[in-house]
């Protein structure tokens, strides 16, 4: 994908993310998830019915690429079945670590595929995904 | 003299405005430490033989440095620690924890970096004593009059940073140390932030307790200072206990103690450290600590007199006296921001800097903050400026 393309989806995602703002709804799992830098902060709230994860939500203190990468990630995982986002989330991982991975099922999440040239950011873009696994897992 | 050619590091295009964090070695420092491991590096207070001999002298002249360095009154009031933290948790769980009783409060600021606030939580915790906030004014700084309003006849301890990390203002302390003594209030100080900054005088502060560490000062990694009044650090129980702090011991666990600073140093303590300090100390002193502290604030005032007229900059901390500048880009996350600024090689610090509570006062939990040295000059925060300026295209060069 060509950068100018990348750096606006990327931007679209940071200035009017998916699934922002939490609501009191007992029916969700809840997880926190920190940046070992001390700085990125997310919560997220995430619904699943009969196997389908029906919605997600988080608010989040974070940078550009925690946040873009949160809400590509809620618009690719909402209604899928639990098993199929475990596999897309699996890809996304192997993707960001320079491992195989089948991009077909990444949709937008290819706009990070270079991001292990800035190795200080790779935890920015892994944070939401590290976050929903446990709400699922 | 061209101070910038004394530290290797600098030979590159390295700007590095995160002295906060740590700061750059000269190389003189680096050769003491290549001088000890290359040359003597036999253990301290061992053999009779002539390198280890020499490990005792430069040791104990190291320890001679830091006292003529801050004025102590002893030797064997200087112990040396891994550093500022490991300090404050022997000051806490070797003094503290027997001084104080369940109900006695301790005065703290919201501004305090962990270090200075996570030991006294647990101490709460342990014996039943209490933690008081002192409020801070509309600048964020501690004043005397806040001081005095928190001081009940409760109050047995006051600990604060000289210079707190993120904001940057210096506390008053010979003012503090005053009115805290004569309330029989004894005072504790992190000078991390400012040990290495401006001239400090134990004697004239008249401070109980003071800590710092010898990274924040030109010196290694790994290594730092307790300093206590020899009638407190005298009744200081050693947290770690082994060799090198025993006169004797015999079979029945009877134990005899060495006397300071020994006691407090078990173990085979950080000689490097030690004497790559020694050799930090000796090099700013030839700087002056004077010279140090009035560049920073030259430069800080340059500074913030260009930055306050961009308009997407937003600065918290105008007027503090320390070379340290809090700041944020309208509507830029401030770790996007230290993204940004290392694209140009630029080195600032974005976070909470490890006081996760002042946020309750400064009303925003992240910045980027700029903390300057010695080395640095007015070009390197020229190039900062050109940078900041263009920062509306920040987006373009952070993704």
């Amino acid at each position: 994908m060509e950068q100018n393309l990348k750096r606006s989806i990327i931007l679209d995602n940071y200035q009017n993310p998916i699934g922002k703002g939490l609501i009191v709804d007992d029916t969700y799992k809840k997880a926190n998830m920190k940046n070992e830098s001390c700085i990125d902060d997310i919560n997220m709230m995430v619904k699943v019915e009969k196997g389908i994860i029906k919605d997600i939500r988080f608010n989040a203190e974070a940078c550009a690429i925690s946040i873009s990468s949160t809400s590509i990630m809620i618009k690719l995982l909402t209604n899928k079945t639990v098993e199929k986002a475990k596999e897309i989330i699996k890809n996304f991982e192997n993707m960001i670590n320079e491992r195989p991975y089948d991009k077909d099922i990444l949709g937008e999440a290819i706009v990070y595929d270079e991001i292990y040239k800035q190795p200080n950011r790779i935890k920015c873009a892994l944070l939401s995904w590290e976050c929903i696994k446990k709400t699922i897992d | 003299m061209n101070i910038r050619s004394d530290f290797p590091i600098l030979k590159t295009n390295l700007i590095y405005f995160d002295n906060g964090a740590t700061t750059l070695k000269p190389q003189c420092v680096i050769d003491a430490i290549v001088d000890y491991y290359s040359n003597y590096s036999a253990n301290a207070h061992r053999g009779d033989y002539a390198i280890s001999h020499k490990v005792d002298i430069m040791y104990e002249s190291s320890r001679e440095e830091v006292k003529k360095f801050i004025n102590a009154d002893k030797v064997s009031e200087i112990i040396f620690t891994k550093g500022s933290t490991e300090s404050l948790n022997m000051i806490v769980f070797g003094f503290f924890k027997y001084y104080l009783k369940k109900d006695d409060e301790i005065l703290l600021s919201k501004g305090e970096h962990a270090s200075n606030l996570l030991p006294w939580f647990k101490l709460c915790e342990e014996i039943g004593c209490k933690i008081k906030y002192i409020p801070s004014d509309i600048n964020f700084e501690v004043t005397i009059e806040n001081i005095n309003k928190m001081i009940s006849n409760k109050t047995k301890v006051i600990s604060l940073a000289h210079i707190t990390n993120v904001v940057g203002d210096v506390r008053p302390l010979k003012e503090i140390c005053k009115i805290a003594h004569s309330n029989n209030i004894l005072v504790v100080s992190d000078a991390s932030q400012s040990a290495g900054h401006m001239k400090i005088d134990v004697i004239d502060l008249d401070i109980d307790f003071l800590v710092f560490s010898a990274h924040k000062m030109c010196g290694p990694t790994g290594i730092g200072v307790l300093y206590g009044k020899y009638c407190y650090l005298d009744k200081l129980l050693p947290l770690e206990y082994g060799g090198g702090m025993n006169s004797s011991f015999d079979s029945l666990g009877k134990i005899e103690y060495k006397n300071l600073p020994h006691r407090l140093e078990a173990g085979t303590p950080h000689i490097a450290g030690v004497i790559g300090l020694g050799a930090a100390i000796k090099y700013l002193t030839k700087i002056g600590m004077n010279n140090i502290a009035e560049h920073e604030k030259m430069l800080k005032n340059y500074a913030i007199e260009k930055m306050s007229k961009i308009d997407n900059v937003i600065l918290y901390s105008n007027n503090i006296d320390s070379g340290i500048i809090t700041f944020n880009l309208r509507d830029v996350f401030s770790q996007d921001t230290s993204f940004y600024l290392d694209q140009y090689n630029i080195c600032v610090r974005a976070g909470s800097h490890c006081a996760k509570i002042l946020n309750e006062e400064l009303n925003v939990k992240n910045t980027c903050r700029i903390s300057f040295y010695f080395y640095n000059t007015k070009e390197e925060i020229d190039k900062l400026i050109e940078v900041l300026k263009n920062s509306n295209d920040i987006f373009k060069i952070v993704l």
